[in-house]
């Protein structure tokens, strides 16, 4: 533990971009592995979106950022500080998942006593405003739909008035109207300058709001991107080969997304294979050691759309 | 539209000896404010009690006028005591269990809330609804079983019904801290019904078999009932009120220690 927190001083980037960082994060739950070395970092003001398929650790990773849970191994820091810290959460906002909220409280009585542990809340009539509750503030949290509720915890998130926004799985359950009002609701947080952590197993989700999306699977992070770089990863695949091509020439090849080049060593990112790779052989005959691989990211993406039929059927 | 702030210029928020005042207050008063409004637990814990009251001490008490009044003196802080042990065991315990199993505790522990508000509400609110059980068996007891206490007799049963949130708190903390939400109600029920009967809280403790007087002293309710009802002048027994109290404090450190114990056991758990 020690030498792990002094690596993670010695690692130290520019602070003033970065809000949260964990360094070789691992957690255990029995013979579960949650994380595996987790190496992530939150910039201040962007939208992070963490996907991935249930049981891939995300929640895991949102609980230690909170402090709730501590690592077996690696760090984890925010606001520079141990997440444990009070004073540090005075900073920070959480909508986690959670099976049953107090049923017998009104809206505006759950805010109101979460807006009580900040020292600088946002007035009441502000937090309903933004979260959506202004018409439902005098009723019971026992009678309001599955989207009124989760626009409750979103308010009980958003009251302190914090810098930094974790949110579990906001729209999980929602229905297609209710995802829309809470994505418009995060993206009013974004332009306030809130630096938000968001995880999902929509990669529609994740395209939608986030700046940049950290892929997570069996708790190790497997890709990291801007979501067209992600999608493009994600229906693609990746074809490697040498050539006497000038990048140039290869970079206008019609179907060629990405390219990264050492010398004559070509990587490229390509939505289909078969029609790049004629183009190239066609272009160079001494084309070799050509391998066409999937871009990595099938595995958990063919979990996520499970996932996100099994959502469907779940919420008809 | 604010700028992004960089963590490093920020001076850290303080919290003022105002707000924390402010936050203590509101945790426990929405704490009442939520249990008055479960009717389950608002009724239950307070009708049983009283309803017990009506039946042993009026209904099934004798024509003999004296000994009618005698024995709903007694009750009063028998019953009394049992009523506090429900409200502390189910509004401690047993919301304990489910708001822990159930996510909600993460939530708060996620914010900024001092721990120590939240079980600083829990008993606030079982003295309140002590209080109200107290005062209630007492308006019963004056209007239909004879009972004639001073002003300084029913304050002082009062005050001690009430203290006995404390020692019956910690025991449901305890309790809710080693009990699963499904499971709870009936680990409290388990705990708090047969203790009731070996403590004397239904069956005045000099009619019970000689030993189970013996195993009522290692207790809890029965050291309360005894402090209750020496308050009103009905205690049979011969220890000190010192020796009580030494036996209550040192079951509830030892409770509080069993769910420190626990909760350090739960910490880093997916349920905390």
């Amino acid at each position: 533990m020690s030498t792990a927190i002094a690596q993670s001083v010695h690692n130290a980037a520019p602070e003033a971009v970065s809000v949260a960082r964990t360094r070789r994060l691992t957690k255990t739950y029995g013979s579960v592995s949650a994380l595996r070395n987790v190496d992530m970092e939150l910039r201040s003001g962007e939208l992070l979106a963490l996907l991935g398929p249930n049981g891939a650790g995300k929640t895991t990773l949102v609980r230690m950022l909170l402090g709730l849970a501590n690592p077996d191994c690696g760090s984890v820091s925010v606001f520079g500080s141990d997440p444990r810290d009070e004073a540090m959460r005075y900073r920070v906002g959480a909508m986690l998942q959670v099976a049953r909220v107090p049923e017998t409280l009104k809206v505006r009585e759950h805010i109101d006593l979460f807006s009580s542990y900040y020292p600088n809340p946002l007035p009441m009539a502000e937090t309903l405003q933004i979260a959506g509750l202004d018409e439902i503030k005098h009723r019971r949290f026992g009678e309001l739909s599955g989207g009124q509720r989760q626009r409750v915890l979103f308010g009980i998130s958003i009251c302190g008035n914090p810098d930094l926004l974790f949110l579990d799985e906001p729209t999980v359950g929602l229905d297609v109207e209710a995802r829309r009002l809470m994505w418009t609701q995060i993206r009013t947080l974004v332009a306030r300058g809130k630096t938000v952590l968001l995880t999902t197993h929509y990669l529609n989700e994740a395209d939608a709001l986030a700046d940049r999306i950290l892929v997570l699977q069996h708790g190790s992070i497997v890709a990291e991107g801007t979501p067209a770089e992600i999608k493009s990863r994600a229906m693609g695949k990746q074809v490697r080969f040498n050539s006497r091509l000038s990048l140039d020439e290869i970079r206008a090849i019609p179907g060629v997304l990405n390219v990264a080049a050492d010398r004559q060593k070509f990587e490229l990112q390509v939505q289909a294979a078969e029609p790049v790779v004629r183009e190239l052989l066609e272009r160079d005959s001494w084309l070799s050691d050509l391998e066409v691989t999937s871009a990595g990211l099938e595995e958990a993406f063919l979990a996520l759309t499970q996932n996100h039929n099994h959502a469907s059927y779940g919420s008809n | 539209m604010a700028a992004t702030t960089l963590p490093a210029d920020l001076t850290i928020p303080q919290r003022s000896f105002g707000n924390l005042v402010e936050l203590f207050a509101k945790e426990a008063k929405y704490e009442i404010v939520k249990n008055v409004r479960i009717p389950v637990y608002a009724a239950s814990t307070i009708f049983f009690p009283l309803m017990f009251y009506v039946l042993f001490a009026i209904v099934l008490g004798s024509g003999n006028p004296v000994t009618r009044s005698e024995s709903a003196t007694y009750m009063l802080a028998t019953l009394g005591t049992f009523g506090v042990m429900g409200v502390s065991l189910f509004g401690f315990g047993v919301s304990l269990a489910m708001e822990r199993g159930q996510g909600w505790l993460q939530v708060k522990r996620a914010s900024p809330m001092p721990l120590a508000a939240y079980f600083t509400a829990k008993v606030v609110s079982a003295m309140a609804f002590s209080a109200v059980i107290a005062l209630a068996l007492m308006a019963i007891g004056f209007a239909f079983g004879n009972v004639r206490l001073s002003a300084v007799q029913s304050a002082e049963l009062v005050g001690i019904l009430m203290l006995a949130a404390i020692p019956f708190g910690s025991m449901g903390l305890a309790l809710g801290y080693l009990a699963k939400p499904n499971s709870a109600p009936a680990l409290v029920n388990l705990t708090y019904l047969p203790m009731s009967f070996c403590s004397g809280l239904w069956i005045p403790i000099f009619l019970l078999p000689h030993g189970l007087q013996q195993v009522a002293r290692v207790l809890p309710p029965f050291h309360i009932s005894q402090l209750a009802l020496r308050a009103i002048g009905m205690s049979r027994d011969t220890s000190s009120i010192g020796s009580h109290v030494q036996t209550l404090v040192g079951f509830t450190l030892l409770f509080l220690g069993i769910a420190a114990f626990l909760y350090r056991r739960d910490e880093g758990q997916l349920y905390g």
